[in-house]
């Protein structure tokens, strides 16, 4: 059996909406396309023009610093758009999409071969595309040699997809990825105790987690297992997309396709659905939202997710689409004072509280709100019940905005994400921006340090 | 509801950027907030957020500070018609009125000196308004002599406000909690109305309310006070007409004292009222408390031949601030320790340091105002003790790595 951890600090929110255990229907689309920006830290540089022809594994971009950073198309057709905003900055790649799936010729790949030639097989399949490294929490550069590489193969946050239903017929793929990932680094695998699928897994050291979010974080994680030091390179990689590299290792085959979960209250009926990397936003949203109330996308969990609209394309990296009301029609009478049954807080003075706990799967309403006023930062302890990590979190915060980077350093800014404080950032009562605070630090620290 | 909603949002645009009230666009921001939730919505992170806000958290410290507050003001009008021996025939309602009377005016000085100075602020900034001195505004006249003057509690008020807060950022920036400020003005710039035994109790008419002299052998002193001059160790404490008073009454709260510090009780409910909401930390309590009573009891067991050391560890923690200080004014998290273990040490330095400045300072019989003060210079260190250690356990990983 895996080794298990147990962590105390975490805050499990109970939201309306979350996704059936069953497949919705998705017809393909017929546009797929890339925004850059959802690879944080990459300079993209085109390397397909308006009117080629591409095929599955065809180069779309690269990384103009690291060329061996390369984002393939996951379908067939022709690049239909390289659309640009101000200064000429690729806003997406559009490929039309010919519904064909040929696949492109790449070289062929010995995987039981050295580190190099690992990596240069993954990095012309696109397979770089999903790794992200710590420090900076940017997209993993394929020259480096990382300590360890981990995978966190569960998720916690409000609204979360059930990754062990996604994997459950996926352990095969998994493994075969893990077999050839386990010779460019160490592989940790953090799971949930209802991970059967993982059960035999080998190559690959697995711990199971038991605590509420933010312990699915894999950023959670390798602080509880290893933590990163000043120097230390960590790659990391969701489970979905170790899915697709094991789908290549094991078949020679390219299927860049994904489970998303459409969920949230204003989801008529939220369940799962089968996409293609890429797909439009809209290719979920058309015809399955409630009508008559203005509804924020989120591409990712309520917490961490970053807003998109239905115009755009699917952030390629989540399994989660979230829709969330608006909420900015309502003006709240006396907030400060009123009872708020039905409002979620960790503070006592909501009685809120006491009714969760008599109701353990109370579900709560939450909109986009922030209910209040930025402050600086007042209460102390607030961030430390939610954050499970060895850091003090309000020092480092005040590091952050100090610009102090010695202090960063030496409070363990290397071993966090933004997502990490996503948690703190929903119970602070100063309502402060905490994850784009520590984003702003990392940016710092990597144009300081690189 | 909807009408005044609507009202707002008409009257808004005038208080906007270029309108024509723009100059008191905080002071309508101030009002908007504290009618409706603000409807602004998330633009960045996470798009959820808990219901809490610090408008929400500062009013529960209001709602916590009312019992020892009420109490305080009938505290005054009883007092006071004790002191002019019409107590027996005066009625429960007369003798609040009466207090009432005597604490209002405080109460609005405070307020309208401190917000005044706030709204500007907060206008001059371009920032909301900081709800921080909903609460320093009504503790102020809450720890004040009854007998303090109104102009010298608007200076002590603004020099505390500017001096202790806006200078250094405003609410949550601050390195001494406001309100002790307050009280550290005042009593280093008019000892005389601070202390002795003369302010404790009003002995003036209000609106013809309470007129009277004071009767034949009055004492002003408070129970403290009578401790700190006695002669012998052994202390029998009197009411302001010379009648013996008891540990009772100092627990009830009908003792000399500041406006409201005195009720043991209704300092307690608002304990609770910190204590279930989350807002004030049961660590900070518990070790002031803890650490209070056990450094009374080393008195009592090997201290000096004074009556104050021999005071039983109980009574000190009942008698003058203590109770007060350590419920409302050291449990301010901007001002304390923010790391939990911080906490446990600032927590007991403050309950130590307030009963050795009562038994070993001869000037002044109350120490838990210094103490806290002191404790807000020591809060940063305790807490740079505490993240050192993290701190350098991450730099012995570091280097252990590298070697290895």
């Amino acid at each position: 059996m895996a080794k298990v951890i147990k962590t105390k600090k975490g805050l499990d929110i109970r939201m309306a909406g979350v996704a059936a255990k069953e497949y919705g229907q998705v017809s393909q689309a017929a546009n797929i396309g890339f925004n850059p920006d959802d690879f944080y830290g990459i300079t993209p540089k085109p390397i397909a023009k308006v009117g080629d022809k591409v095929e599955i594994g065809s180069v779309l971009f690269v990384d103009k610093k690291n060329p061996m950073f390369k984002v393939v198309s996951p379908v067939s057709g022709v690049v239909s758009a390289i659309n640009r905003g101000e200064r000429r900055k690729i806003l997406d790649i559009v490929v039309a999409n010919d519904l064909k799936a040929t696949q492109a010729t790449l070289p062929a790949v010995n995987w039981s071969g050295s580190v190099d030639e690992i990596k240069e097989g993954l990095s012309n399949a696109g397979m770089f595309a999903f790794f992200k490294q710590r420090p900076y929490d940017v997209m993993a550069n394929p020259a480096d040699s990382p300590r360890a590489i981990f995978i966190s193969a569960f998720d916690k946050a409000p609204l979360a997809p059930d990754m062990n239903f996604i994997l459950s017929q996926e352990g095969a793929n998994f493994q075969a990825a893990i077999n050839v990932l386990a010779k460019i680094a160490p592989v940790y695998v953090g799971v949930d105790k209802n991970a059967t699928w993982a059960a035999s897994l080998q190559n690959a050291e697995v711990t199971c987690f038991d605590g509420a979010y933010p312990v699915s974080n894999v950023g959670v994680q390798i602080n509880k297992l290893a933590p990163i030091n000043r120097g230390e390179i960590v790659w990391t990689i969701a489970p979905q997309e170790v899915v697709i590299m094991g789908r290549y290792i094991a078949k020679g085959v390219l299927d860049f396709s994904k489970t998303v979960a459409l969920v949230g209250e204003n989801v008529v009926a939220p369940k799962y659905y089968k996409v293609t990397m890429g797909s439009p936003v809209a290719a979920l949203t058309r015809a399955n939202l409630s009508q008559g109330v203005t509804s924020r996308l989120v591409a990712g969990n309520p917490l961490s997710g970053m807003q998109t609209t239905a115009e755009s394309w699917l952030n390629p990296m989540v399994s989660q689409l979230t829709v969330l009301p608006e909420g900015d029609q309502i003006h709240e009478m006396l907030g400060w004072i009123m009872p708020r049954f039905s409002m979620f807080s960790l503070n006592g003075s909501f009685l809120s509280g006491l009714c969760s706990c008599m109701r353990k799967n109370k579900t709560f309403h939450f909109d986009t709100r922030i209910l209040g006023g930025e402050r600086h930062m007042i209460m102390s302890g607030e961030y430390d019940k939610v954050f499970p990590m060895d850091i003090y979190p309000e020092f480092l915060l005040k590091a952050i905005i100090a610009g102090d980077i010695d202090k960063m350093e030496a409070l363990g800014i290397y071993e966090v994400a933004p997502e990490d404080f996503a948690a703190a950032e929903f119970v602070c009562s100063s309502k402060m921006e905490l994850q784009k605070i520590v984003r702003k630090g990392l940016d710092l620290l990597r144009k300081e340090m690189c | 509801m909807n009408a005044l909603r609507k009202m707002l949002d008409k009257i808004k645009p005038t208080f906007n950027e270029g309108g024509k009230l723009s100059m008191f666009r905080s002071v309508f921001d101030g009002f908007e907030t504290f009618l409706f939730v603000p409807n602004t919505t998330s633009k960045s992170g996470a798009h959820i957020h808990d219901a809490v806000d610090s408008k929400r958290i500062m009013i529960m410290v209001v709602i916590a500070l009312m019992p020892a507050l009420l109490f305080g003001m009938y505290n005054v009008g009883y007092q006071h018609y004790l002191a002019i021996g019409q107590l027996a025939e005066t009625g429960f309602w007369t003798v609040f009125a009466y207090g009432l009377l005597a604490v209002l005016p405080k109460i609005v000085v405070s307020y309208l000196v401190g917000l005044g100075i706030e709204f500007t602020v907060a206008q001059f900034k371009g920032e909301e308004i900081h709800e921080g001195f909903l609460v320093s505004g009504i503790i102020i006249p809450m720890i004040v002599p009854v007998d303090c003057p109104l102009w010298m509690l608007a200076l002590a008020t603004a020099f505390a406000v500017i001096f202790a807060k806006e200078i250094f950022g405003g609410t949550g920036m601050n390195i001494f909690n406001v309100a002790i400020v307050t009280r550290m003005f005042l009593f280093f710039s008019y000892p005389s109305k601070m202390s002795g035994d003369s302010v404790w109790i009003a002995k003036d008419g209000i609106l013809g309310l309470g007129e009277g002299t004071v009767v034949n052998g009055f004492t002003g002193a408070t129970p403290l006070g009578q401790v700190a001059v006695s002669p012998t160790t052994q202390t029998t404490l009197v009411n302001a007409v010379g009648e013996p008073s008891t540990i009772l009454d100092a627990i009830i709260g009908l003792i000399p004292g500041s406006i409201g510090e005195t009720s043991v009780i209704a300092i307690a409910l608002g304990a609770i009222l910190l204590l279930v909401t989350r807002i004030a930390s049961w660590k900070i309590m518990l070790s002031i408390f803890g650490s209070g009573a056990l450094m009374a009891w080393i008195f009592n067991a090997i201290g000096p031949d004074t009556a104050v050391a021999a005071l039983p560890w109980y009574e000190h923690l009942i008698l003058g601030g203590f109770a007060f200080g350590a419920v409302f004014m050291a449990t301010d998290p901007v001002t304390s320790a923010r790391t939990e273990a911080g906490k446990w040490m600032y927590g007991c330095l403050i309950g130590a340091l307030a009963i050795i400045i009562r038994v070993l300072n001869p000037g002044y019989p109350e120490g838990m105002m210094l103490a806290i003060l002191f404790g807000n210079v020591f809060a940063p260190l305790f807490d740079y003790l505490v993240v050192q250690r993290n701190i350098s356990k991450r730099a012995k990983r570091a280097t252990k790595a590298i070697n290895s």
